[in-house]
């Protein structure tokens, strides 16, 4: 069954930023905190807490929609595929995005985009983040009730 | 970006309210961090100067190795200090390591002085002098709510500093407040700034860089794996440093109304264990730490007759503990963070504060002053008295309270009371271990335990030669210049080893540091030692007040000759530098 990404206990998020910087580093190929397909920030100033922004695997994507060229595939489960050889740097996809969480890079007009490879989730000292299991298609809406994983060994 | 082979530096004219970026590949030979800071000092300080002339620079520092490797997460501050009158530093997590590793910015230097209060906004493709005259006055935590909910970007990605009213006011222990929670704290840099009449820099961390080619997603992911699963850091995401209280108490090391004594009958209801259980609210990080040490506990406090309650979130750790608590004989961890709620919003460093306002205590039961100096009886453990004392000294109200911001030994210079004033260097910081600690916070650089570690050599309890303690001393120094160099954290310095610190600099495409390392840092030490001597700095002239020899310890009496002996080698080997 595919998996998809959710934010399951942003109450224990600490704000190290180690899920940004994993999938910006390992996934995006970038040193920054901001090529990043999933972004953690304050509500506020840190007396607040952490809130995530990420890519909630839209079904239907209503990015790959948008997409005119082909760049952006619906996957199976929820979110896309995408392919920057098709990409035209159009900006559409990211003006889709019902969460404003697809980024596009000032410097190159390329989209940075959560592919829900879950490489995030294992630089989350604290199980804030999961994979859980995409809801089927007859049962909509349940995905993120899966039970709360134990804080990861420190 | 150093990996890129230079050193990018911004100098910032607050005079004119411009800024010039330096690339330059000659600064990379200072590694970075400490060393880099005391470089760029020798370079843009004014070391005859007094320290607030306008020309004298604020020079913030990141490393080699920052925002590359988990728990790189520091940036050092060189500055002459107001209150010694030398080069000092001081070190701050937060938020800012890493927004000016994005916002491509090895290294600022702030000089000149602006015509009136403003704001700086900096970033990789910013830079702006901002209006500060409606800030001017405000408190640190309102000062961040306005500047946040007036500039959108870089939310998340962001680090704001800023200084309180004691900054304005020229306290020479006033802090900067990094994010809230984390300080450029001791030694008044938050009163250069005020003297600058910068109020507060905001840097946007937004840019991004190609990563080093080669093994760095390897060695990456090892560091990460190994500061997450070794067990190593534990400690510190518990209960934090406040476990340092229950210890050095049971040591007889914990410095206690006004280090009359070194235990503490309170300190079990001030102790890490106590706040853990009943006041801390959640654990924060600095940017790329997957530790959290950052431990945040709840005030809450009763504010009219019904039952109307008013919360605040305070960060405690061990020294702003014994310096709110123990040594101001209160006893209980309500109390105690109130009085580091109230130290936090007028910008006054937590510690210094605490220990110059124990100084003032006994000199008001030994009638040295009295309320006509105070304006509030002040009494050990009475802390209402001393929260309304933190905003006189923060307002420097009247002479006394303007001395005593001066530090300790200021006011003890007017009014007496020099032989009980706990001072090395500046206010002594929350370890009674003995003399190795006490030589080592007067010589440092920061005044405090962190330059060396002086604090552990005492605990060891074992009695060693004045030249072995000189030489532990000696290396220590030399191991912590090195992280505060890259710039670690310290608390990762059993993860980054010589061997894992070679390993991550040639994966950041940086071998010929590797390689270098330890000769590189050796000439750089000599350096940055070289930098205070050259602001008036004199090693031998150091000494130690007489508080210092009365403490005992769970040895018993601290040898006093041995206190003399080890000053005496460890200045005479900084002097021969």
């Amino acid at each position: 069954m595919p998996k998809i990404l959710r934010a399951i206990a942003m109450e224990r998020c600490i704000g190290c930023y180690s899920c940004m910087l994993g999938c910006a580093r390992l996934v995006h190929n970038s040193l920054s905190l901001i090529r990043s397909g999933i972004h953690v920030r304050s509500l506020g100033g840190l007396t607040a807490g952490f809130e995530a922004r990420y890519c909630l695997a839209c079904r239907p994507a209503f990015c790959a929609l948008a997409c005119p060229t082909g760049a952006f595939v619906q996957r199976e489960g929820g979110g896309v595929c995408y392919r920057e050889r098709l990409c035209i740097r159009c900006g559409h996809c990211a003006r889709a995005c019902p969460v404003n969480v697809i980024l596009v890079d000032e410097e190159t007009g390329f989209p940075v985009v959560c592919l829900q490879c879950g490489s995030c989730v294992n630089f989350c000292p604290h199980g804030c983040l999961a994979m859980v299991d995409a809801p089927s298609k007859e049962q909509p809406g349940t995905a993120g009730t899966a039970g709360e994983p134990d804080i990861k060994q420190r | 970006m150093f990996s890129q082979g230079y050193v990018r530096v911004m100098e910032i004219d607050l005079h004119e309210g411009r800024c010039r970026i330096h690339k330059r590949e000659d600064l990379l030979e200072n590694i970075g961090g400490s060393g880099l800071a005391a470089a760029l000092y020798g370079e843009y300080g004014q070391p005859g100067e007094d320290a607030f002339a306008p020309e004298q620079p604020l020079i913030i520092a990141i490393g080699p190795l920052t925002g590359l490797f988990p728990l790189m997460s520091k940036a050092v501050l060189g500055f002459k200090s107001p209150y010694s009158g030398h080069y000092a530093e001081t070190h701050a997590g937060g938020r800012l390591a890493l927004a000016m590793r994005y916002a491509n910015l090895d290294a600022l230097v702030i000089k000149g002085e602006a015509s009136h209060p403003v704001c700086l906004l900096l970033g990789e493709r910013e830079f702006a002098v901002r209006e500060g005259r409606h800030l001017w006055g405000m408190d640190t935590t309102m000062t961040a709510r306005i500047i946040r909910s007036s500039e959108e970007r870089g939310r998340g990605r962001r680090s704001i500093l800023r200084i309180g009213p004691a900054g304005e006011n020229l306290v020479k222990y006033a802090c900067i407040n990094v994010d809230t929670f984390r300080h450029f704290g001791r030694l008044g840099a938050g009163a250069v700034m005020g003297k600058k009449k910068l109020k507060a820099i905001t840097i946007l961390g937004e840019g991004s860089f190609s990563l080093p080619h080669g093994d760095y997603k390897k060695v990456y992911k090892k560091i990460y794996r190994k500061i997450t699963t070794s067990g190593a850091m534990k400690k510190y995401h518990d209960l934090g440093t406040p476990v340092n209280i229950l210890i050095l108490n049971g040591l007889k090391a914990l410095p206690t109304r006004n280090l009359s004594s070194t235990s503490f009958t309170g300190a079990d209801s001030i102790s890490g264990e106590y706040f853990a259980e009943k006041l801390l609210l959640r654990q924060i990080a600095c940017s790329s730490c997957p530790v959290g040490c950052i431990h945040i506990g709840l005030l809450r406090e009763k504010f009219a007759p019904e039952h109307e309650y008013y919360y605040r979130q305070v960060s405690y750790d061990h020294e702003p503990i014994f310096a709110m608590g123990s040594m101001l004989g209160v006893s209980l961890g309500e109390k105690v963070i109130s009085l580091i709620d109230e130290a936090e919003k007028h910008g006054l460093d937590v510690i210094s504060a605490g220990v110059a306002l124990a100084w003032a205590t006994e000199a008001y039961q030994k009638g040295l002053i009295g309320e006509k100096e105070t304006l509030v009886p002040l009494a050990f453990g009475e802390a209402g008295s001393y929260r309304q004392a933190l905003a006189c000294l923060s307002g420097r109200v009247n002479d006394f309270y303007r001395l005593l911001g001066e530090g300790t030994l200021a006011a003890a210079a007017r009014y007496g009371g020099s032989e009980f004033a706990c001072t090395l260097g500046q206010e002594m910081a929350g370890y009674a271990t003995g003399p190795a600690f006490f030589v080592s916070q007067a010589m440092g650089f920061r005044c405090s335990h962190l330059d060396t570690a002086g604090y552990q050599l005492d605990q060891e309890f074992d009695p060693c030669s004045v030249e072995r303690a000189l030489s532990y001393l000696l290396k220590e120094e030399k191991q912590r210049f090195i992280l505060t160099s890259m710039v670690a954290c310290l608390f990762a310095r059993n993860i980054y080893t010589t061997e894992m610190l070679s390993e991550a600099l040639e994966a950041a495409g940086l071998p010929h540091l590797a390689l270098e390392l330890e000769t590189r840092a050796a000439a750089l030490v000599k350096r940055r030692w070289q930098v205070k001597k050259s602001t008036g700095f004199d090693p031998l002239k150091v000494t130690i007040p007489p508080r210092f020899y009365q403490v005992e310890t769970i040895r018993g009496k601290v040898n006093g000759e041995f206190i003399d002996a080890l000053l005496k080698a460890y200045a005479g080997a900084i002097a021969a530098l």
